[in-house]
């Protein structure tokens, strides 16, 4: 599988419109400069974060979905996605919107989000851990999202929205080195956490009192993998705006094909994430002359592929 | 008198500060080696007690021990490689198989961020092996009847190895097939020396595997000793408020209440 992964990473460097629809032959790019630019400075850097981001919104599904008990959860939930996208309209509408400051914002505000939920949970006195959680989540992303839809009524419809909408929308166009190589230890860093935790991330997932007999620390091991799971999807989030609801289904379809045990299912969720954001990234960049936003297709073909892997019987793959 | 593995003394405890307290001077300690079961009307504080033995939840007043040593002064791990705990039930809504499942008894035995290895499935399978369910190792969770899933739930603390096992209310959704497999494993442990701790509603299976019986009734201890001199007619009849007969049937004491 990881080759799979490594043949579609580096066919996808090779397509691309230029000089021609299709591949560029091998030829052209030892002897032509700016076929060596083009791939090296604009779509290695763009490959890369395709590969990150979806490794790590798919591993941090994986592992929100196993800490929550619930199938249903996604890693920006927590105030985190909703939060990346104020802090970005509020810099664009502001802050005037350079690249840097809305990347930064984001980031922060992603933050910000989670650690409102947290505290709000913590002051929520109703229910267990898990469900306080989850309404300070929806409570929060709520408050975002009014805060958005005003940063939105506010902000110039010529100028600022469309801003705003292409943000929202997800892309990885304006994706370049010094950029990523900003992001990249917050992303490595929970990442590795993740991968790591692969095996005991199963044991998290029940009951705090099983948790707790079972010789671990159910407060503090879930909290250090919630901020593992965010650490990179913020940074993420704030680099490549939202590219939706992969981080939801990705690990459904690995659990479906390799067995819900996370140390299989984490792993697979990473590098089917990976495969299916190039795969899309590519489609983005070639389908047309301009760009599809990638948000749009990575809905559009994960939701295909989801109903299709939840509609056949019986798919599972030997591990 | 046999030697104690488990203390509670003096203790009290609560969920809310503001209400009266769920548990309150209990004074009782476990033989190493026993069986012993505690009964109590719904309510009375059973669950507590376990999760207290555990460490999960920490008296408000009072001392709790483990081989002499205060509860609190282990280190978890260490913990979890004494004891296990069977839970009333575990709501797990991925499809795990029921190794994989059982397979997570070996956690507190291996580092944090080690994988299971082959000793640890050499041990899960002999925990599969005991609940009578080796045939089950690679169905899903999901698809398990109530009673397989608690006896899923037993093999998982039985991999943990444990010398205490907790278990709350263990037969409660099994049929009688399942039940009299459950009382098995129970005398089985005790053979190996495991002490055990559970609770229960059934005084017939109390009957068959316990040594001591501890009776609670509103939080406070109301009898405790050797399953003959504790279980009779008349407490039973106190906690759970309605006449019950204890009768001797085939040179065995059974409890009748209706």
């Amino acid at each position: 599988m990881g080759l799979g992964l490594l043949v579609v990473f580096l066919l996808s460097l090779l397509i691309g419109r230029y000089p021609a629809p299709g591949l560029i032959a091998w030829e052209r790019l030892t002897g032509d400069e700016l076929a060596q630019r083009l791939v090296l400075n604009l779509r290695l850097p763009r490959l890369l974060t395709a590969l990150l981001l979806e490794m790590s919104l798919s591993a941090a599904g994986t592992v929100f979905q196993l800490l929550f008990n619930n199938p249903l959860v996604e890693p920006g939930f927590l105030g985190v996605s909703q939060g990346a996208a104020l802090g970005a309209a509020f810099c664009i509408v502001f802050l005037g919107g350079s690249a840097w400051a809305v990347q930064g914002l984001a980031a922060i505000s992603a933050f910000a989000g989670l650690g409102f939920s947290y505290l709000l949970a913590r002051r929520i006195r109703y229910g267990g851990w898990v469900l306080r959680l989850v309404l300070a989540g929806i409570a929060v992303s709520a408050l975002f999202s009014a805060g958005l839809g005003l940063l939105k009524y506010m902000a110039d419809p010529l100028r600022q929205l469309p801003e705003i909408t292409f943000w929202l929308l997800g892309g990885l166009a304006s994706v370049t080195w010094p950029k990523i190589l900003t992001t990249l230890p917050a992303i490595l860093t929970g990442l590795l956490v993740m991968f790591l935790y692969r095996w005991r991330l199963n044991l998290l997932g029940l009951t705090e009192e099983t948790v707790f007999s079972l010789g671990a620390a159910p407060g503090r091991e879930r909290l250090l993998l919630i901020v593992a799971a965010v650490l990179p999807t913020a940074a993420l989030i704030s680099l490549a705006g939202m590219v939706g609801w992969v981080g939801l289904i990705v690990p459904h379809i690995a659990r479906r094909l390799f067995g819900a045990d996370a140390r299989f299912a984490l792993p697979a969720a990473m590098l089917l994430g990976g495969v299916f954001t190039i795969l899309c990234d590519d489609l983005a960049r070639t389908l047309l002359a301009g760009e599809i936003p990638l948000g749009i297709l990575t809905s559009f073909l994960g939701a295909m592929v989801f109903l299709g892997s939840m509609i056949l019987q019986g798919v599972r793959v030997q591990r | 008198m046999s030697e104690r593995l488990l203390s509670f003394t003096e203790i009290t405890f609560g969920y809310d500060r503001k209400k009266t307290p769920v548990l309150a001077g209990l004074d009782v300690s476990l033989a190493a080696g026993h069986t012993t079961a505690i009964l109590g009307p719904n309510g009375a504080g059973k669950t507590t007690l376990l999760h207290l033995a555990l460490g999960w939840l920490k008296p408000w007043q009072g001392d709790i021990r483990l081989a002499g040593k205060p509860i609190g002064a282990y280190p978890r791990r260490e913990l979890g490689c004494w004891m296990a705990l069977v839970p009333q039930g575990e709501h797990i809504p991925f499809e795990y198989s029921v190794l994989e499942y059982v397979l997570l008894g070996r956690a507190p035995h291996l580092p944090p961020l080690a994988m299971p290895a082959e000793k640890d499935y050499a041990a899960a399978f002999d925990a599969l092996e005991m609940a009578g369910i080796a045939a089950l190792a690679d169905h899903s969770l999901l698809a398990l009847s109530g009673g397989e899933r608690q006896l899923v739930l037993a093999a998982r603390a039985l991999a943990q190895q444990p010398r205490l096992l907790l278990l709350d209310e263990p037969t409660a959704h099994l049929d009688l097939r399942n039940k009299s497999r459950l009382i098995g494993v129970i005398r089985d442990l005790k053979a190996q020396g495991v002490t055990i701790l559970m609770t229960s509603h059934e005084p017939e299976v109390v009957l068959a595997v316990a040594d001591d019986v501890l009776l609670i009734e509103q939080g406070r201890l109301l009898a405790c000793g050797a399953l003959d001199q504790a279980l009779t007619a008349e407490n039973l009849s106190r906690i759970y408020g309605l006449p019950v007969r204890v009768l001797p049937l085939d040179g065995r004491k059974q409890v009748v209440w209706v």
